[in-house]
């Protein structure tokens, strides 16, 4: 059938005579087009506003906003809460991603932890705050703590809550790469287990687990259900400035302050997603 | 936790099977090490799931036990505010049309990329990895003009499905690409071609079966990822399942309905999850 097909049109192209179809690409056009229309258009909304005053007028000096006591203080609030929860996550997270990379690689307590790990990484919305609420807070069943409201102490331990399973997740594969031929030969050579992770292991995780660190970083800047539901009194970083200034539309001087307080937020996520990425490059090199 | 530790593991494997390249002693001691971590992490990690519980099953009187807070899911209506069981609906109903449209978008065009149009593949990872940089909480910024304009065709709260593929897009790729990347496409899609299979053909019904478990990952990452959204809802003043459990939380406090409700969420998506593993490891199994 496809011979006398050929033989029939020849050497022509089988669309001759007829219209001349469409290139490739264009077969992506809905794919982009919806991503234009959902994505980079309200990226593109956020970064113009912010550099605009009200009136429409370009006004980079919008910029030097952020250099605003007022506005710097969210962004050090920021600072402070992402740097406490993500240490801690990246610490507390390693320790038990060794202890869960060390057992049977089959086993039951690895499934268990990684499909657990799966669903608290995930777990960071109000409903977290719900559950320290009635642990530790002023209702809490466990004990109540005093510094339940303390910012950024009580808000860092909950923010641990979801940081050291994303940990878990993204330093796993880290581990698992350490080649059990390192450890004996490390071993045969009369090393101790001190020696062992200071000479060998620790550098070759360095990478990885500074980069994890910076993603967990980078995930808790932009959280925002659960402070927002710990609470919501008072805006201390810059996603809950952010929602005050979007549902009041007053603000500091005649600025976009939520277009702006965007813009310095995606600023400061893609900085670390950038170093984050380099150090994975570094990481890969050995850990195959 | 810590029962699991002790049911579930085989600690000690013989030295045969899996060396790890570690004296007795040491080995012995890294058990250890791993259980005292088990055991404090699995504290840390169950006591807030098991106090929300425990909250959940609270009587009218303190210290008493009752299911009420588990019935009121059916019935709670808190005022000023839409009934909790409606919110449940749509937000469910959201979860169904984005990973409808999420799919529809995205397994075509990747597809057709693989095969067709190469060149585009890296830009096409980049837009589709590039809502984890820009959170939801900037996106949310920008999107107030764009709802404005939908909002004039529809007021409905489903509506929120248009920006919610974008938010699925990084980890449904993900899980599609893994997918894909098992399977032989061009060769797949050439021999249905060359039997005359349109390319609706091809994609539907010989390249989308052979990667049943990318789809099935990248629905269930997009299940739990609508359930568990609040930002986007909550500053576009729609009401999904999480701003309603938030109104609640500031109008009645402590309402035992907050926890029945968190908790029955949270043990849908741990579901959700473990069906995603298991079916993964059983796939492996087989392959």
């Amino acid at each position: 059938m496809a011979v006398a097909a050929t033989t029939k049109t020849g050497a022509r192209p089988s669309w001759a005579g007829r219209r001349p179809p469409a290139p490739a690409w264009v077969g992506t056009v809905p794919f982009l087009a919806y991503v234009a229309v959902f994505l980079l258009w309200p990226t593109g909304i956020v970064v113009v506003d912010a550099l605009k005053n009200p009136n429409g007028a370009w006004a980079f000096s919008n910029i030097s906003e952020l250099g605003n006591p007022l506005v710097r203080g969210y962004f050090v609030g920021s600072f402070k809460l992402c740097l406490l929860s993500s240490a801690a996550g990246a610490v507390f997270g390693a320790i038990l991603a060794y202890a869960v990379a060390s057992g049977d690689p089959d086993g039951l307590i690895r499934r268990l932890y990684i499909a657990v790990s799966g669903v608290l990484a995930q777990f960071g919305g109000v409903t977290l705050a719900f559950a320290f609420l009635v642990t530790i807070g002023p209702v809490g069943l466990l004990f109540h703590a005093s510094w339940y409201f303390d910012f950024p102490w009580g808000i860092g331990l909950i923010y641990t809550y979801f940081q050291i399973p994303l940990m878990v997740l993204v330093f796993l594969p880290a581990i698992d790469g350490l080649k059990v031929q390192w450890r004996e030969a490390s071993e045969n050579l009369g090393s101790s287990s001190w020696q062992y992770w200071r000479y060998v292991g620790g550098p070759l995780l360095a990478p990885a687990f500074l980069g994890a660190a910076l993603l967990l970083f980078a995930n808790a800047l932009s959280a925002f259900a659960t402070i927002q539901a710990w609470e919501n009194q008072i805006a201390y970083i810059v996603p809950q400035q952010i929602s005050t200034a979007m549902s009041s539309e007053v603000g500091l001087s005649s600025v976009n302050v939520a277009s702006l307080l965007a813009l310095g937020l995606v600023i400061m996520v893609a900085v670390v997603m950038t170093i984050y990425a380099l150090l994975q490059r570094r990481a890969a090199r050995w850990l195959r | 936790m810590a029962a699991i530790t002790s049911v579930g593991e085989t600690p000690i494997v013989g030295p045969a099977q899996r060396p790890r390249g570690m004296q007795a002693g040491r080995r012995r001691r890294l058990n250890a090490f791993r259980y005292v971590v088990f055991t404090v992490f699995g504290a840390f990690f169950l006591l807030p799931l098991l106090a929300m519980l425990r909250f959940s099953l609270e009587g009218a009187k303190l210290g008493t036990w009752s299911l009420s807070a588990w019935r009121q899911i059916a019935s709670y209506q808190g005022s000023g505010i839409p009934p909790l069981l409606s919110s449940i609906e749509i937000t469910l109903e959201l979860a169904v049309i984005t990973c409808a449209v999420m799919l529809v978008l995205l397994v075509p065009t990747m597809v057709w990329v693989q095969l067709r149009v190469r060149w585009l593949a890296r830009t096409i990872e980049i837009l589709c990895l590039l809502p984890l940089t820009i959170p939801s909480i900037v996106l949310v910024v920008g999107l107030g003009e764009i709802y404005v304009r939908i909002q004039r065709f529809s007021l409905s709260a489903l509506m929120l499905f248009w920006v919610y593929v974008i938010l699925a897009l990084p980890y449904a790729y993900r899980a599609l690409a893994a997918g894909l990347s098992g399977i032989d496409v061009k060769t797949l899609s050439e021999a249905a071609r060359s039997l005359g299979a349109s390319w609706f053909t091809v994609i539907v019904r010989v390249i989308a079966p052979n990667m049943r478990q990318g789809i099935l990952n990248a629905v269930l990452l997009t299940w739990s990822l609508v359930l568990g959204e609040f930002t986007i809802a909550y500053l576009l003043l729609y009401t999904n399942l999480q701003v309603e459990l938030y109104s609640i939380s500031r109008n009645t406090p402590n309402a035992g309905v907050l926890f029945s409700t968190s908790f029955a969420a949270l043990l849908f998506a741990f579901v959700l999850l473990m069906i995603l593993s298991y079916v993964g490891r059983a796939r492996r199994g087989r392959g």
